[in-house]
Parts: structure tokens; sequence; C-alpha cells
């Protein structure tokens, strides 16, 4: 490969990991939006939907299918539409037993809550890959990787190019970016969006208008953990590894990626997902694979100490 | 309201525990509860670090484990065999301290002035970077085998060994207890009480002529260099620097969960969730284990039964329950638990 294919490649990869990353900062940066907490638990919930998909796959026979096939685009449909609700849910109900109770508290009650709530999804990631599953061959050593089935096509859509554009690359896009542009619409232009904004803006004055509140905020967990299980379902069968620590590491990331954007912004969640991505994809191949997890940390703490507000987010005053 | 006590629950905590190891030398037998008392004390050490900045302060600070990192390193590093210091106990373990010391001033410097959320994140980031930097610097850490041997420490002429467990419980009870004293004289001093009114209001507290930043700056430094005495004793107690991985989010996490189950702001409430805490974590699940192991109950391809793996769900459940329920922590400080539970005249709901 020449440097040119080689720098084509890493962008094309680090491209199709932004778009996903930046799928899990819209739901850091929506809810931080909404009530200023910063959901610990929402790396683990994404790893929480790997682990729903691949008991779907389970559920249809799909451990060796070919991709390709009419089944395989069928599981994939399936997923896509049960996994978000799962993990919609799942977020809704946390923030309904959790969260709402401590909206009246101090502020770093409800994130020690949220990072209680990150241990206990990753305790049940940890039992859940040790559901024995007739599917699967892979022993039931629960702390193991676990592999994702192939459900689509890895063939180079380029033909003989070295550069890979696969179809799992155009699978993540057409997920991803028609999603994001009916979040903008649902935010932007709709009813229950401008409710949203009113929340974010000032609850109190948003209850006076008679907004329900606590409604608005549920639904917020809703749509959020929804776009967390769409991120879990693209990036498992873009990777197929998946892993009960792994939703750590993507919270982490996808956090950088919300505040290097601007913590509260949609458009910056998604330029700052993409920058991570390919911040990555380049240290991986220009620097080393062992330093990129330290290069995400240093931007990570740069940023909150020289541009809390990121790159598109406005410059505002902490309420007193 | 019940009559308090005559004695803090802290000091009886120190006297009792100094008591254990003699009356295990006169009861006949063999007994060990002394011996693994020990990582308890360690772990409590870096629980009143923390407690000086979440506790008393209001800073939560989701990265101590490396402090402890730092200081585990520094001490090996200055008393192994390989390196050109080859410093004494004491020597090793007051160099350790200043440079836990110098390591949370430099890195509240630039930090300090951010909220509280953010601030807390910046922990986080910071304690994974010193995880990887010391996995990735492995011609200095030595990588994932972590620096080692480390010479047994020597005090006042005594020669430590590894198979008589007293000298070191009463080390590592007598720098606990050093620290619960300075801990307690902190609290009760000017700059104690301006931490804690940096808690209950940050505005008012500068409105009083307190400067957050200096107060804050130094609650970093201190908390820092307690965790970093914690890192030392670890790493003289292991023998070694321990791997980078013995350094990692949950152990932050499991002292945060020391110092909000036992009682944030209050020494005594720390020092009793370091005992559930980490006895739990030691003593309890592994002998839930042996016995279940011993009795055949465990199988091993069946996950649900090993009592291990159950470990995270229960410190998470304990950090959601106690914040809905019981946020003063189990032996409350009474300044706190006053703020807590103070009632507001509630907001009507609408609609």
């Amino acid at each position: 490969m020449s440097g040119s294919q080689i720098f084509l490649q890493q962008l094309i990869i680090g491209l199709s990991n932004g778009m996903i990353i930046a799928l899990i900062a819209l739901g850091y940066t929506m809810v931080y939006g909404i009530i200023e907490l910063i959901n610990f638990a929402h790396g683990d919930l994404f790893m929480l939907g790997c682990f729903a998909g691949l008991t779907i796959t389970g559920f249809l026979g799909l451990d060796q299918a070919e991709p390709g096939t009419s089944g395989t685009w069928f599981c994939l449909l399936l997923m896509l539409l049960l996994v978000p609700i799962f993990c919609g849910g799942l977020n809704w109900l946390v923030d309904r037993l959790a969260y709402r109770h401590l909206r009246e508290s101090t502020k770093l009650a409800p994130l020690v809550s949220a990072i209680g709530v990150s241990f206990v999804f990753m305790n049940i990631g940890l039992l859940w890959g040790g559901v024995p599953m007739k599917v699967f061959g892979l022993g039931r050593a629960a702390a193991a990787p676990k592999a994702f089935p192939e459900l689509v096509s890895n063939a180079n859509l380029l033909g003989q190019s070295p550069v890979e554009f696969t179809g799992k690359d155009v699978m993540v896009l057409v997920v991803t970016l028609p999603l994001m542009l009916l979040l903008t619409w649902f935010v932007k232009r709709t009813r229950e969006g401008k409710a949203m904004r009113a929340v974010a803006q000032d609850r109190l004055a948003a209850q006076l208008m008679g907004i329900p509140v606590d409604r608005v905020i549920g639904r917020t967990f809703l749509i959020g953990g929804a776009l967390a299980g769409v991120a879990s379902v693209v990036f498992a069968v873009y990777n197929n590894t998946i892993y009960f620590q792994m939703g750590y590491r993507a919270g982490i990331d996808a956090f950088t990626a919300a505040v290097l954007g601007g913590i509260g912004s949609l458009p910056g969640a998604v330029l700052g997902g993409v920058i991570i991505g390919l911040a990555r994809a380049f240290c991986d191949q220009y620097l080393e694979t062992r330093w990129t997890n330290v290069l995400v940390f240093a931007v990570l703490i740069l940023v909150l100490v020289f541009r809390p507000s990121g790159l598109l987010g406005s410059r505002a005053k902490e309420k007193v | 309201m019940a009559a308090r006590p005559k004695i803090p629950f802290h000091w009886s905590f120190l006297l009792v525990a100094a008591l254990i190891p003699l009356v295990e030398l006169i009861l006949p037998g063999e007994h060990h509860i002394g011996d693994l008392l020990r990582p308890i004390f360690i772990m409590a050490l870096l629980g009143l670090g923390l407690n000086i900045l979440t506790g008393f302060t209001g800073i939560l600070n989701l990265g101590v484990a490396a402090f402890m990192a730092v200081g585990a390193y520094s001490y090996a590093i200055l008393t192994c065999d390989i390196y050109p210091f080859r410093l004494g106990f004491w020597c090793a373990t007051l160099v350790t301290v200043l440079v836990g010391l110098a390591v949370g001033f430099f890195l509240g410097l630039p930090t300090i002035r951010l909220r509280g959320d953010y601030l807390a994140i910046v922990t986080l980031a910071f304690g994974e970077i010193v995880e990887d930097v010391l996995k990735n610097l492995d011609s200095i850490t030595k990588g994932t085998e972590g620096i080692n041997p480390l010479p047994a420490p020597s005090v006042f002429g005594y020669q430590f060994r590894p198979e008589t467990y007293q000298p070191w419980y009463y080390l590592f009870l007598g720098f606990l207890a050093l620290v619960v004293l300075i801990n307690r004289n902190l609290h009760r001093s000017r700059i104690g009480r301006a931490w804690i009114s940096i808690r209950e209001d940050e505005l008012a507290s500068s409105c009083m002529g307190i400067n957050p930043m200096k107060a804050k700056l130094l609650a970093f430094a201190l908390g820092a260099a307690q965790c970093s005495l914690a890192g030392a004793l670890w790493a003289s107690y292991l023998g070694s620097s321990g791997e980078p991985g013995n350094y990692d989010f949950q152990v932050s996490i499991i002292a945060l969960c020391m110092v909000i189950v036992g009682g944030m702001g209050n020494i005594g409430g720390v020092l009793l969730g370091a005992l559930v805490i980490t006895g739990f974590n030691s003593i309890v699940l592994e002998t839930l284990t042996d016995f279940l192991k011993a009795h055949q109950l465990i199988s091993s391809s069946n996950v649900f039964t090993a009592p291990g793996n159950w470990k995270y769900m229960l410190y998470g459940l304990a950090l959601i329950l106690m914040m809905r329920f019981r946020p003063e922590g189990l032996l409350p400080s009474r300044q706190l638990k006053a703020e807590l539970h103070h009632q507001e005249p509630p907001v009507p709901p609408a609609s």
C-alpha cells in the first residue's frame, strides 16, 4: 500500500468508528443538555445493547450464517428495531427509579448514582455473557470477549483496490446519517423537541408554562438510550467482538467526543465523534496503538481545561 | 436525640484494632484475622485521602487510584535494588509523600477552577493516563510485571519478615492512627472549616473572605499525599510495586464506595466504610467462595454461582441505594446530616 492509500484506509476506518462514537455521544449530550448529568452508565447501556443483539442472533440461529442472505438482513432489521427499544426502555427505567429522586439533591449525587448504575450494568453484562446459548459453541467463560456473527459481508466494494471499503462501512453510514438528520428534525421542529429545549433552558420556567418536566426528561432518556441501542447494533456488526467491559472505554470516547464538540450541542456531538474516531485511527497507524487511549484522555483533559464549552457549544455560565 | 458516645468512633476503632493481635496471641490455636486486616488499614488510608477531597471539600475525585499508583511506584523506584537510590523505609516513604503532594498540586493547579462534574471527569482521565503510562513506559516501570522484589522495611533496626505479620500490622496501624490524628486536627482547624464552608456553599464562603481556589488546591495536594502514602505502604506490603492494572478505575470506585457508604466528611465513617467494603471484598467474598467450593456448589461452567461475579453489582447497588435513601452514610457527620435532611418548602408540581 502506498502512503496515500494507507491514509485513505485509516480515513474510512476512522469515519465509520467515528459515526458510531457520535451516536453514543448524542445520548450523552442530550441527557447532559437537559439535566446537567454526566450519564456515566451510558457506555454500559451501549454494551448491554450489544449483548441483547447477540441474544437475538442466537434466537434466530445465525451463528454460522453466510452474510448477505435474506436471514441475515431480517436479523439486522430485527435488531435495529428491538435493541433500541430495549436500551431506551432500560435508560428510561433507570431514570425513573434512580435519578428522578435526586433532582433536587446536590449535583454530585446523581453522578455517583450513575456510576453505581454503570457498575450494575457491567455486572449484568458479565453474567449475561455466561448465559448458555445452545447456538454458540464459544464456551461459557463469562469474562472472555464474545464473537459476534458476521451479518454483513466484508467483501471490498472497490474491487481489486488495496483500500478496503466494505458493505459494513456502507451500513454504518446508511444507518447513522438518516438517524442524525431525523433527530435534528425532531429536536428543532416538533412540539416535543421544543419542550425538551425549553426544559434544558430553564426547568422551572418550563414547568410554569405547563410542560410536564419529568415526562420530558424521561423521554430524553428514552431517546438517548435508543440511540445507544442503534449504536450497539452497528458497532457489534461492524467490529464482530463484544466484551462486558467495553462500555467503559466506549463511554469515555463518546463523552470526550461530546465535550470536544460542546456538550449540549447535537451537531457538536457528531463532529466530536468523527474527530475522535479519526484521531484514534490515525494514532493507531502513525503513532502506536498503545498510546491511543492516552491521546484520547489527554484531549479530554485539555478541552475541559482550556475550552470547556467545546468547539460548537455556547459559553454557558454556571447556574448558581 | 440519643446520647453521644464519650469516645468518637475512630478512636475506639483504632483501640480495638490495636488489641486484636494481642488477643490472638493469648487465645490458643491458629488465627489470622489480624493478617487479613492489614489491607483494610491501607485502604482506609486511601479512603481518608479521598475523604479530604470528597467528604470535607465536596470535590468528587474519580482517580485516587492514580495517586496510589504514583505512591507505590515512587516507593518501589526509591527502594528497589535495580535503581540507584536504594533508600531506607522512612526516607523513601517521606519522599513518596512529598511526590504525592507535588503531583496533587500540579494536577490541581490548572484544573481546580473547573466545575464539579468536569473536575471529576478530569481526575478520571488522569487516572487512566497514569495507568496507561505506567504500562507503556516499560523501560522504567517494567510494564505489566511491576517493579520487584522490594526489600522488606527495616524500622529502627528491626528487620521485617513476611512470615510474622504483627510488626507490619502495628506499622500500618500506626500510620493510620497518625493520619487520623492529622485529619481530625485539619478538620477542626481554620483550613478544615474553610473546606466545609466551600462544600456547603462556595459563593457564600468566598464572600466571607475564603479563597476557594487556594483551599481546594490544598485539599487536592493533601488528599493526594495521603493516597500516595497508602500506595507506598501497599508496595512495601506486597514487596512489589504491583502491576499498573492494580490501580485501575475500579479501585478508585471502591475508595469512593468506602467514603459514601461510611459517611462523607466523617473520619470514623470512612474507617467503618473501609472495614465494610474491603472486609466484604477480601474476607466475606473469599470465605463464601471457599465454602461453596468445598461443598461443590460452584461449577466452573455456571457463572452465576461464583460470588465474585456479583461483586460489582453489589458495589453499584450500594452507591445507588445510599444516594437514594441515606446520602449521609452509615455513620454520618452531624453537619452533613443536618444539611441533607433540611426540608425546603416543596415547589408545587405542574399541572
